[in-house]
């Protein structure tokens, strides 16, 4: 079959051009991406999350040193959640390269152009199976198309196979000679009747010019317009609306316009390149198993087998993020109750601190009050309540007699009703304020930590005077190890808030305790400077050690027992907070 | 590229067309300063709320156009749940629908045949909206007498 061949030499020839083109912007390289990310070879393969976790050394003597302290930082590390996801880092030219690979694999089986294969994985989220199951349905296969916003390859007028034919190409204009050819086709076969055939004008109709048939152009919709005309309609979609995988034909037809007539058609490298960076993004978010490096200016993706609550880490700027959600990772909280504790933290809490210092709610209809002089009678201002009562107990004015600036009704019912509901909710408040400001705590610790470590390796190279290189590793794993326990107490916080006490969640408490005592004590040997001390070099070590696996050690404990909790239902929720 | 050439001549054939068969119960015509701004009267369609009023529309080429819709607003003040205060319209080809392949014709078609049917469900005014699908029969009557009241002066 001429149309077989064709479409092998289309995905082949894609996937040349994308080696060669790697650097340069050239014409039919899809991606030319700006800066190669460099990175270990052992990134590009795929990495159990375990040997990702192997701490950052410089590279070179990774290996000596992994060996030495591999006990105790895969005791840190071997919490059940991540222990056999498996998942590769890619990079920008890895994404496209992945990208054309998925393409072709298709390809391969259904034989169509890769740009219509493009099209087609989009509409399915690049979900394959997905896309076969459903193009094997042979009575809905036109259904498919349609809801993909194709043209039907199956369904084009029998002249059509033809026409793409060589015979005839040598005959097309330049900017047909490859997928366009077929467009223009059935745009003659479909708009026009044959016997026009020899028309050497055309009349665009955005533009309104009229000009030779070969400053025309069109998907297989049949709609024409002039290559001006579709330049600036491209460009204005890609860079006013930033659409890519899903800009239609202009004649207000739904078919999608494919890449490679995007890429056929703009010349201007800024266009192209903002293209191929829809192109990519569309083709990472749409993919259930692939997420974004959260990293700042990072631009690599991770991919992995399927979608799961996991700790992955890029191997570029080494941010750990879960995979579901792709917030950092969150361990022990679940996705869920991060979400909502950050939507809380996010809604309340700055205000709330104010609000809770300085007002006090109307105890009739709640609306929060700020005194800012007067006497203690109030009277809310809310409209619909205008209720009258006294600022200081909160009881109802009208039975404070001419004595009541002392505001001797404390113990009255009423007023003692009054403020047992406004204890409560204050009660809330501080709860939750509780939580949040120890979260807050390890949040912004986690961040001055970042500055810790880049003292700790100035010490490091200081302490070379008088130990060798591998033997001051030790600073550097106490710190990665500072770090994964702050993080993993951070989220300990809003894990407990939602917790409903058990017994269980005592234990709980008692295991973050002790995590946080000890974490405290590492993250002082660190602040600590060494030389400042009685003690001699190798007996602090000593102790950094000690107190680093002791850390790890309570780490595990803690993680284990509420992944012990998840799997026996330990934990119930207040969904109420 | 020559696109301002291009574009003007676009502009002028849609204009010329405008006034050479203009469509029926619209009236628009180009400002004497500027090619790009349309003065437009659209009559209210027969059978709607809007029957017998005469509403003044404001419709800008921005420099974009024909890649970017038309800016059309109406001057008049209406009531209609796709219409808020500003005379801003609520209509998908004004925005996300938009195509190069549309006209001025076509869009002030399709904001003609808005008033014959008003979508409450997609909104833009929520007062006029609930209004309207609450008791549509007092919806219509106040339309009626809002053109009664603003859109029967010239």
């Amino acid at each position: 079959m001429a149309d077989d061949d064709q479409f092998d030499i289309d995905t082949d020839s894609e996937i040349d051009d994308d080696d060669e083109n790697e650097e340069s912007d050239d014409d039919t390289g899809f991606f030319p991406i700006d800066e190669p990310v460099v990175y270990s070879s052992q990134s590009s393969t795929t990495t159990s999350s375990a040997a990702a976790q192997i701490p950052k050394q410089t590279k070179g003597t990774s290996e000596q040193s992994g060996n030495k302290y591999s006990t105790s930082i895969n005791a840190s590390n071997n919490h059940p959640q991540d222990n056999n996801f498996e998942y590769v880092v890619l990079s920008q030219d890895d994404i496209v390269k992945y990208m054309v690979e998925c393409i072709k694999e298709v390809n391969e089986v259904i034989k169509l152009p890769s740009t219509t294969v493009r099209l087609l994985l989009h509409h399915f989220r690049w979900d394959k199976e997905k896309l076969m199951e459903r193009f094997y349905d042979p009575n809905h296969q036109d259904e498919l198309f349609r809801q993909a916003h194709i043209v039907n390859p199956f369904k084009r007028p029998h002249l059509q196979t033809q026409i793409s034919s060589s015979s005839h190409r040598s005959t097309r204009r330049q900017i047909s000679s490859s997928s366009l050819s077929p467009s223009s086709a059935s745009i003659t076969t479909t708009t026009t009747t044959n016997p026009l055939r020899p028309l050497t004008e055309q009349t665009c109709l955005i533009c309104c010019s009229t000009k030779p048939i070969n400053d025309m152009a069109g998907l297989e919709c049949g709609h024409t317009f002039c290559i001006i005309c579709w330049q600036q309609y491209l460009t204005y979609k890609i860079m006013h609306e930033g659409i890519g995988q899903t800009i239609p034909c202009p004649a207000k037809c739904d078919i999608l316009v494919d890449d490679r007539t995007v890429l056929r058609l703009i010349e201007d490298s800024d266009v192209r390149r903002k293209y191929q960076h829809l192109i990519t993004n569309s083709f990472v978010e749409c993919n259930r198993n692939m997420r974004w490096c959260p990293g700042t200016n990072c631009t690599n993706a991770i991919k992995a087998p399927y979608c799961d609550v996991a700790m992955v880490t890029c191997t570029t700027c080494k941010t750990s993020f879960c995979f579901q959600c792709g917030q950092n990772w969150h361990e022990p909280i679940k996705c869920k109750w991060l979400k909502k504790w950050q939507k809380k933290c996010h809604d309340d809490s700055e205000t709330s601190n104010w609000i809770a210092a300085n007002t006090k709610e109307c105890p009739k209809c709640h609306a929060t009050i700020e005194k800012n002089g007067g006497c203690n009678h109030l009277i809310c201002k809310n409209q619909s309540c205008k209720y009258e009562f006294c600022w200081v107990c909160l009881g109802a004015w009208e039975p404070h007699g001419s004595s009541w600036y002392n505001c001797n009704r404390f113990n009255e019912d009423d007023a003692k009703k009054a403020r047992d509901e406004q204890d409560r909710s204050r009660s809330a408040l501080q709860r939750y304020l509780h939580y949040y400001k120890r979260y807050h705590n390890h949040h912004e610790s986690l961040r001055l930590e970042n500055k810790l470590l880049e003292q700790v390796q100035k010490r490091m190279e200081s302490m070379q005077q008088q130990m060798s290189w591998i033997e001051v590793q030790f600073l550097q794993i106490a710190c990665d190890v500072l770090r994964q326990c702050r993080q993993t107490l951070m989220y300990t916080y809003p894990f407990a808030f939602y917790l409903k006490r058990n017994n269980h969640s005592i234990i709980f408490e008692q295991n973050q305790a002790d995590l946080e005592h000890s974490t405290e004590e590492l993250s002082g040997y660190l602040e600590r400077d060494f030389s400042q001390t009685n003690a001699s070099l190798t007996e602090m070590k000593q102790k950094v050690q000690d107190k680093y696996r002791y850390c790890s050690t309570r780490r595990k404990v803690l993680l284990d027992h509420v992944a012990e909790g998840y799997e026996c239902d330990y934990w119930e929720y207040n969904e109420g907070f | 590229m020559n696109d301002n050439g291009a574009l003007t001549k676009r502009i002028v054939k849609e204009s010329a067309r405008l006034l050479q068969e203009p469509v029926p119960g619209i009236s628009a015509s180009p400002d004497e300063h500027n090619a790009r701004y349309f003065k437009v009267v659209i009559d209210g369609p027969g059978e709607s709320p809007y029957e017998g009023g005469k509403f003044k529309v404001e419709l800008f080429l921005p420099d974009e156009y024909p890649m970017a819709p038309p800016k059309v607003r109406f001057m008049t003040k209406l009531y209609h749940p796709n219409i808020d205060k500003l005379g801003r319209i609520c209509l998908d080809i004004l925005k996300e629908k938009w195509s190069p392949a549309l006209q001025i014709r076509t869009v002030l078609l399709s904001i003609q045949a808005l008033l014959s049917a008003p979508n409450p469900d997609d909104f833009l005014d929520a007062d006029v909206a609930e209004k309207w699908k609450a008791d549509e029969k007092g919806a219509k009557a106040i339309a009626r007498d809002w053109t009664q009241k603003y859109a029967h002066e010239h």
